[in-house]
């Protein structure tokens, strides 16, 4: 049977997977709102994701789908928590400007 | 059971320690009689043991454990009870037991009597391991554990400040003798490759010692400074008369009956080691005799009751090094015996006599104390005939041997041991005199309230004063009861004095040197009723020997001064410099500390681009650059 992976070639996913994860880091350094930055996070994550699919595929191994099946769910979780320490934020200084998380400043 | 016996007669005075220290605090009386009870028991095992040492002849061996080994080099923790021992046992825990007795009276109304009798018994438990070691460590551990307990005794009353010193500069001096102790110790381990008394007298007998006998004499000497630290002799002496600030008992157990012996003890027991070396022997017979006369001098000027007793100690103490340096070992074991009977009955009624009179030890407030102190006086006085070598009380037949031993071995020893004993005399009976006759010279309050001590303090004198009076029948010319029992630990016992012309003639000197000495005191401070005179007037050559030669000023001089210039020079000038050196590597550290502190400036954004740029990095290097 004709994967679509025969289709498209592989190189196609490892080069949406680098651009998805440029993106994220990007998005990390260049934006200060902590929500946009934890999108750009799961962002990075997901081209991780997306890249260990293709190679699940790729070699013939269903090992690779569970293990972001997991690490979805762990993602999922992770979310909740960040978001509640956003939250936690916001209601401490009002914002979630994170240039203004000073308070362990050196 | 033997191991039993020992082992109750070593313990008890510990149990005694723990118990007093910790269960008898705020109970009166109770750790008194808990510190009597303990000793009592260590006296009643002393003499059946001595008993069945006395009948057997045999020596008692108790090996506990082996304590170390290195090599072929082994140490056991095991004892050694034999003639020499035994005897020293019987009379520190009997003379131990009266002493207790008398201070559950004499410190009758101190808030820390549990720490006193607890030091008092853990003294005793610590003199008793000393006597029965049998090897020279276990005897080290002793040693200093007396003299700790020494220490803590003299600054018992450690709310003066004077006091306090007194203790320190005798554990201090100590130490410096104990140094000495401790390198010949090495030696004969090094020598011998055994401490063990009996391993090391037969590698004597078998002449193992004769190819290193240099190492030997080098050996013997450091002993015997050990010794002349712990028996206070020149030129370690100074610390005794000071050690006179603890309670007047600790003065009559420790300071004269048994510990200041602990140097004696230990060279008669290494005296197959000491006779090797002659050149160290006579250096001991002049240090003792030396010592003897210098502290007889100082004796006759001293006012306070208690340092001339103090004196008194050194001065005999000497006589009795002199007869070891003479190789009469089984005489200054006599002597040893005699003096701890009427020095500490001196001591003890000295201490009636501080006590009666609420604290006052200066002789010059004294004066007419027999009409109201009846057995203190008469005690007193016995004893006093004693030390003086009055026949037929036991100090004479003692010092009268050592004497002999003198005139037979060396004429100036002898007459510095006459002389010394003359003046012994002398100020014995001016101590007597000024004490008990003439007229009260105290205060009204104190002669109205001036009355003989209680039965606790009464009954050791009485006892004391007996065997001080019959003590000397031990060993009595020409048929010596001593000199057959210590035969067997003694490696050459010296010929018994035959009651010939020469010797009857030298006891009629001696007997009538002690009546000189008697009659310039009755003469003095009886017929013309002199009293010594106040500190201001003392001028000369008197004031010289009132201010005991100004020994302890030499010693501050040349010993004590350079060490505090050393100390401040240290203080001043190296302290700061090496404090410097480690300030500036202190700055060092603090500047590149502050460099770092700025990259973490708490910008999370910059903290991100550092984490994805070292990422980068090291992906570059690892793909790149490899």
């Amino acid at each position: 049977m004709e994967t679509i992976l025969q289709e498209i070639g592989i190189e196609t996913y490892l080069y949406l997977s680098a651009l998805l994860f440029c993106i994220g880091v990007f998005g990390l350094l260049l934006r200060r709102n902590a929500i946009v930055m934890f999108m750009s996070i799961e962002i990075m994550l997901n081209a991780v994701n997306l890249m260990l699919v293709a190679f699940s595929t790729f070699h013939q191994d269903a090992a690779g789908q569970v293990f972001v099946f997991f690490s979805m769910a762990v993602a999922a979780a992770e979310v909740a928590v960040g978001l509640a320490v956003i939250v936690a934020i916001f209601r401490n200084i009002g914002s979630i400007d994170v240039d203004q998380l000073k308070n362990l400043k050196g | 059971m033997e191991t039993t016996f020992v082992l109750l007669l070593l313990l008890s005075p510990f149990v005694g320690f723990l118990s007093a220290l910790f269960f008898a605090k705020n109970k009166g009386n109770l750790a008194g009689y808990i510190g009597t009870t303990a000793v009592f028991v260590s006296f009643v095992f002393t003499v059946l043991l001595f008993n069945q040492v006395n009948t057997t002849k045999n020596p008692i061996h108790i090996h506990l454990f082996e304590w170390m080994q290195l090599v072929d080099f082994k140490i056991n923790f095991s004892f050694l009870l034999d003639q020499l021992s035994l005897l020293w046992l019987l009379f520190v825990t009997g003379i131990g037991t009266l002493i207790h007795l008398y201070s559950i009276s004499y410190l009758h109304d101190d808030e820390n009597r549990h720490k006193y009798f607890s030091y008092l018994n853990l003294f005793l438990f610590f003199m008793i391991l000393l006597v029965i070691g049998s090897n020279l460590l276990i005897l080290f551990i002793g040693w200093e554990g007396v003299g700790l307990c020494s220490y803590l005794l003299i600054g018992f009353w450690h709310t003066n400040q004077n006091y306090n010193d007194a203790a320190k500069k005798a554990f201090i001096m100590n130490r410096i003798g104990d140094l000495g102790f401790l390198i010949g110790i090495f030696i004969l381990g090094y020598v011998f490759n055994t401490l063990d008394f009996v391993e090391l007298k037969q590698a004597v007998i078998a002449g193992n010692a004769y190819s290193q006998l240099e190492w030997v004499g080098l050996a013997t000497l450091c002993l015997f400074i050990g010794a002349t630290g712990k028996s206070a002799q020149l030129p370690l002496f100074t610390w005794l008369p000071d050690a006179m600030a603890g309670p007047t008992p600790v003065s009559a157990l420790i300071h004269a009956a048994t510990m200041v012996t602990a140097g004696i003890f230990m060279i008669t027991r290494l005296d197959f080691m000491f006779d090797l070396t002659p050149a160290v022997q006579d250096l001991m017979a002049y240090v003792g005799a030396f010592t003897a006369l210098l502290a007889a001098t100082i004796a006759c000027f001293q006012n306070d009751i208690k340092k001339v007793l103090a004196y008194s100690t050194v001065s005999q103490l000497g006589l009795m090094f002199l007869a070891l340096g003479l190789g009469a070992y089984q005489v200054a074991v006599f002597h040893v015996i005699t003096h701890a009977f009427f020095k500490a009955c001196l001591f003890l009624g000295s201490g009636s006599v501080i006590h009666g009179m609420h604290g006052e030890q200066d002789i010059r407030n004294m004066g007419g104390l027999r009409h109201k102190m009846k057995t203190t006086h008469i005690t007193f006085a016995i004893s006093t005939l004693a030390i003086s070598g009055i026949p037929p009380l036991a100090g004479f037949f003692s010092k009268d041997e050592i004497l002999l031993v003198a005139f037979h071995e060396n004429t100036l020893l002898w007459i510095i041991a006459a002389i010394a004993s003359i003046l012994t005399a002398y100020y014995m009976f001016r101590l007597l005199f000024l004490t008990f006759y003439g007229t009260f010279r105290g205060t009204e309050k104190q002669a109205k309230e001036l009355c003989e001590s209680d039965g606790f303090i009464t009954f050791p004198l009485v006892v004391l004063a007996v065997l001080a009076a019959v003590g000397g029948a031990i060993s009595i010319p020409g048929n010596s009861w001593l000199e057959n029992y210590l035969k067997p630990v003694l490696s050459q016992a010296t010929e018994a004095h035959h009651l010939d012309a020469t010797t009857l003639t030298l006891m009629a000197t001696a007997v009538v040197g002690a009546l000189i000495g008697l009659g310039i005191a009755f003469f003095k401070f009886i017929k013309r009723e002199e009293v010594p005179m106040t500190d201001d007037r003392i001028i000369g050559f008197t004031s010289l020997i009132y201010d005991k030669y100004k020994i302890d000023e030499i010693y501050d001089f040349i010993i004590v001064k350079p060490i505090n210039l050393l100390g401040s020079f240290g203080k001043n000038v190296i302290e700061p410099n090496l404090s410097k050196m480690i300030f500036s590597v202190d700055a060092i550290t603090d500047s590149l500390g502050n460099q770092g502190k700025k990259l973490h400036n708490g910008n999370l954004g910059f903290y991100l681009f550092a984490f994805v740029f070292g990422l980068c990095a090291t992906v570059y290097y690892l793909f790149f650059i490899r």
